[in-house]
């Protein structure tokens, strides 16, 4: 366990606080991220990476937005649903919020009772969490077909500037993408927590290493991450 | 100057290091992330409420400065608890919050510059083509 600099005496050397501390972490011949497994490290990095494309997606659409002569369609008005004789704004997409916002709470629940190795608690709530994700894609399915329905396209709208479907299609398709691969991934680990692998350990199959519970919270990032999107899409693309 | 080895975290196991064995102790207690469940429902409760508060903005038809600042406000709240309780951001070892921190905050500076881009694009269109299609 190569943790931090290890002395003549066996034991970690003290590290300063703040900014020196970070600069000794960050030093030559040092492992920066010391008391964090390499997985957990790597699931940030690509988190990060995650986070530069969403970035990129959220600037075109600002660019495209700024930049059109054509007046952008008013997002309250196309997203409303009609229900009991009224206009709702919005009403599907703080539905889908609510719900994706509620897998997080369940998720962050699983890592805790994954660390305490309570198998039967953590598979439940990643299944929960699962359940709530494919309520959240395919609530997004039927967003997408109301809207091409009514002549969405990714090159027009019957709205006005057209670059609105393109930039629809692009965010929204991607983070829906995203949440899938998650439902997909938390459903393979909930089965490995169920049956024990964590507690035998018993070798994956793909990597044949020795899985540990930490694997649910590294899952549990990813899933945070893609709620943490839907915040910034939320804000941007449907209440802007 | 002993617990400096873990910054920022809620664990403190590492008092007054008598040797390997706390050393190993104390990293074995970092990598794991437990909290009492209160915090969590805290936390989820917060996120509605703060939900809630967006979708509200749009409800009204709050326009104008008002309705940006209050949009934003919700926003990096939201963001800012998923990050720092749900994915224990507030936790970990200060080496790894400023690496996945930082960077993101230079899109801010890419935002600026295609503003400025955007505003060009448009002055050329409006001068070259007029204001119609």
């Amino acid at each position: 366990m190569a943790e931090t600099t290890i002395s003549d005496a066996g034991y970690a050397t003290p590290r300063p606080d703040g900014l020196r501390g970070i600069a000794a972490d960050w030093a030559s011949d040092q492992r920066a991220f010391k008391n964090v497994s390499w997985g957990k490290a790597m699931m940030w990095i690509f988190l990060l990476s995650d986070t530069f494309i969403f970035g990129c997606f959220l600037l075109s659409y600002m660019t495209a937005r700024m930049s059109t002569r054509v007046p952008w369609p008013n997002p309250s008005e196309v997203f409303a649903l009609h229900i009991g004789g009224a206009d709702i704004p919005l009403i599907l997409i703080a539905i889908m919020t609510f719900v994706l916002i509620s897998s997080s709470g369940t998720m962050a629940m699983a890592v805790m009772f994954g660390y305490r190795r309570d198998r039967r608690k953590t598979a439940a709530l990643m299944l929960l969490t699962a359940v709530l994700g494919a309520t959240f894609v395919g609530m997004q399915a039927f967003e997408w077909t109301k809207l091409i329905q009514e002549g969405v396209r990714p090159w027009g709208n019957p709205w006005g500037a057209a670059q609105f479907g393109s930039s629809f299609f692009m965010i929204t398709g991607f983070h829906g993408t995203h949440v899938t691969i998650g439902v997909i991934f938390l459903i393979i680990i909930a089965r490995k927590v169920l049956r024990g692998d964590y507690d035998t350990g018993a070798r994956g199959f793909f990597t044949s290493r020795r899985g540990q519970y930490e694997s649910v919270e590294i899952m549990g990032l990813y899933w945070h991450f893609v709620d943490l999107v839907w915040v910034f899409i939320f804000a941007f693309f449907y209440l802007w | 100057m002993s617990e400096a080895t873990v910054p920022a975290n809620g664990q403190h196991a590492l008092h007054a290091a008598h040797g390997h064995e706390t050393a190993v102790a104390a990293t074995h207690a970092d990598t794991h992330q437990e909290h009492p469940i209160k915090l969590y429902l805290v936390v989820w409760g917060w996120l509605f409420v703060l939900s809630a508060g967006s979708y509200m903005v749009d409800y009204f038809h709050l326009q104008g400065y008002l309705r940006w600042s209050l949009i934003l406000l919700f926003m990096v709240l939201k963001a800012g608890l998923i990050v720092a309780v749900f994915m224990h951001m507030a936790w970990e070892r200060l080496a790894l919050v400023y690496a996945i921190i930082v960077p993101p905050v230079f899109v801010l500076v890419f935002v600026a510059i295609m503003v400025i881009e955007s505003e060009y694009t448009l002055f050329s269109r409006l001068t070259f083509f007029g204001a119609g299609s």
